[in-house]
């Protein structure tokens, strides 16, 4: 779980945060509903958690609730991967 | 009664959501033709007031020509006033053929499709020409309308950083896989004023054997030393594949815009766009006025220059004023304030000072990027702009923040 964390937060950041940002995004940051992801460009992190894991994320159960911290994306995961 | 208390009070519960949020849209109405003065009500019911407008997309001036009022005017007195039918039935009058080829002349293109607005062709154009094995890899912040428009599509599709092509070339190298990957971006855009490098995407583009769709709304007809667009500003007219542009903003501002690009993909438009399929012709009155306005644009630079120098004076005058705006050269000017109560009080107080401008926030821009945005137009004259510098000058000293920059008036006011 811990590693899965960190592997996401790691794409979070490198996907999502310009390097001029003045953004720290840890595992409980808001990341939807803050503005650091948006609901168009979400797409891509939905691929990324797909491809690394091998798993299908349902369109239902990926809403920007599901995906607004790397803490809920992770339980999102979990429950598809377990 | 299908529309009960209740069903009311849900709908009125949406709406006041959207009014504590911040969000809601006030109703502003103009008394008086489009121009660089015009006459407002605001709010709803007070007295009318002559402003100076700079938040209008009237970037030529041409909204209110008199050239193109009287082709407006012949338009309707020769081809009447509706078509009473989608183009390819029988919606399509000898001046729509005629706009199609000025504009494909225009822009440097093999064709060009009419639809009734641009946000009709980036409904219509993806889905056209795509499909599942397709992959549209865009720019974060393009038009609403072309995020719509990829929705629709069964093309899947991703997203790289704001003008960053070190990240278009990693999603590049990643759907190296896919059967067609088409690369989406604004020319101009809209809310930051910024220049997509269409030189440098091009040449991935190339490299990785994609096609190149932009939209032009914001640049078409003065931008490039011709006005032609941004395609014409990096040099690369012959390399993009698709434009879709509108003639509600430079061009004479009234509505309607194109799909102009490679023959094969107009022609698919042609045969399955659904916006342009079952929506009805371009009124004869806009493709007459609008035809006219291609003509003025292909004598003469005047008005294109004009609204450089204008561009060139304010962004000179409002830096020295001591306001912090993002560098550019387009006449998109965003007054950086990145407090969305800054913005909106600003704004208040331009108005009272007889400047129309609005403050944009999140989510129209991105949370704690709030702004507001000023528009030039060739109407403008200097004394127009004199003293839309002086009033910023006045209301920025009263909120303390001239000479300040990001850092100065975040700590004074917050994101």
């Amino acid at each position: 779980m811990e590693e899965m964390k960190e592997a996401v937060l790691e794409y979070v950041i490198d996907e999502y945060v310009d390097e001029d940002d003045d953004i720290e995004v840890a595992f409980d940051t808001p990341l939807i509903s803050s503005g650091i992801v948006d609901s168009f460009s979400m797409v891509s992190l939905k691929a990324f958690l797909e491809r690394k894991y091998e798993v299908k994320l349902p369109d239902d159960e990926a809403t920007p609730e599901a995906f607004d911290t790397v803490n809920s994306i992770v339980a999102l995961v979990s429950k598809h991967t377990s | 009664m299908a529309y009960s208390d209740k069903t009311r009070r849900l709908f009125a519960g949406e709406i006041e959501a959207i009014k504590e949020k911040g969000l809601y849209k006030e109703k502003r109405f103009i008394w008086s033709p489009q121009d660089a003065e015009i006459e407002v009500e605001f709010p709803e019911g007070s007295s009318r007031e002559k402003v100076l407008n700079f938040c209008a997309n009237n970037y030529l001036g041409l909204s209110s020509h008199p050239d193109v009022i009287k082709a407006a005017h012949d338009g309707l007195e020769e081809r009447g006033y509706g078509m009473s039918s989608v183009r390819f039935i029988c919606g399509t009058q000898d001046i729509h053929r005629e706009l199609q080829d000025k504009v494909s002349e225009f822009l440097g293109m093999e064709d060009t499709l009419l639809f009734p607005s641009c946000m009709d062709a980036n409904a219509g154009v993806f889905e056209a020409i795509l499909d599942a094995e397709d992959v549209i890899i865009a720019d974060r912040l393009i038009h609403a309308s072309l995020v719509d428009g990829i929705r629709l599509c069964s093309a899947g599709y991703d997203t790289f950083k704001h003008m960053d092509m070190k990240h278009l070339r990693k999603k590049l190298e990643l759907h190296s896989d896919k059967r067609q990957r088409l690369i989406v971006t604004d020319g101009v855009f809209s809310m930051d004023g910024d220049l997509c490098p269409l030189d440098e995407m091009c040449d991935l583009a190339d490299e990785y054997d994609a096609m190149v769709l932009v939209d032009d709304s914001h640049a078409t007809g003065f931008i490039g030393k011709k006005g032609r667009g941004v395609h014409e500003h990096f040099n690369v007219i012959d390399r993009i594949d698709l434009i879709t542009t509108t003639f509600g903003k430079a061009l004479g501002g009234a509505s309607g815009g194109c799909v102009s690009g490679r023959r094969e993909l107009v022609e698919l438009c042609r045969q399955k766009a659904r916006p342009y399929l079952f929506s009805n012709s371009l009124a004869p009155v806009i493709v007459s006025a609008t035809i006219r306005v291609i003509e003025l644009l292909s004598q003469t630079t005047e008005r294109r220059d004009k609204l450089e120098a204008n561009t060139k004076y304010f962004r000179e005058g409002i830096t020295k004023a001591g306001l912090s705006v993002r560098e550019g050269a387009t006449p998109i000017v965003p007054v950086m304030l990145y407090n969305a109560k800054l913005a909106n009080d600003m704004a208040r107080d331009m108005y009272a000072e007889g400047i129309y401008v609005i403050g944009f926030f999140f989510p129209v821009v991105p949370a704690g990027a709030a702004r507001i945005r000023v528009q030039l137009s060739a109407a403008h004259e200097k004394e127009h702009i004199d003293k839309c510098v002086a009033a910023f000058r006045k209301v920025g000293e009263k909120y303390g923040i001239l000479g300040l920059d990001k850092k100065g008036i975040i700590e004074k006011y917050g994101t």
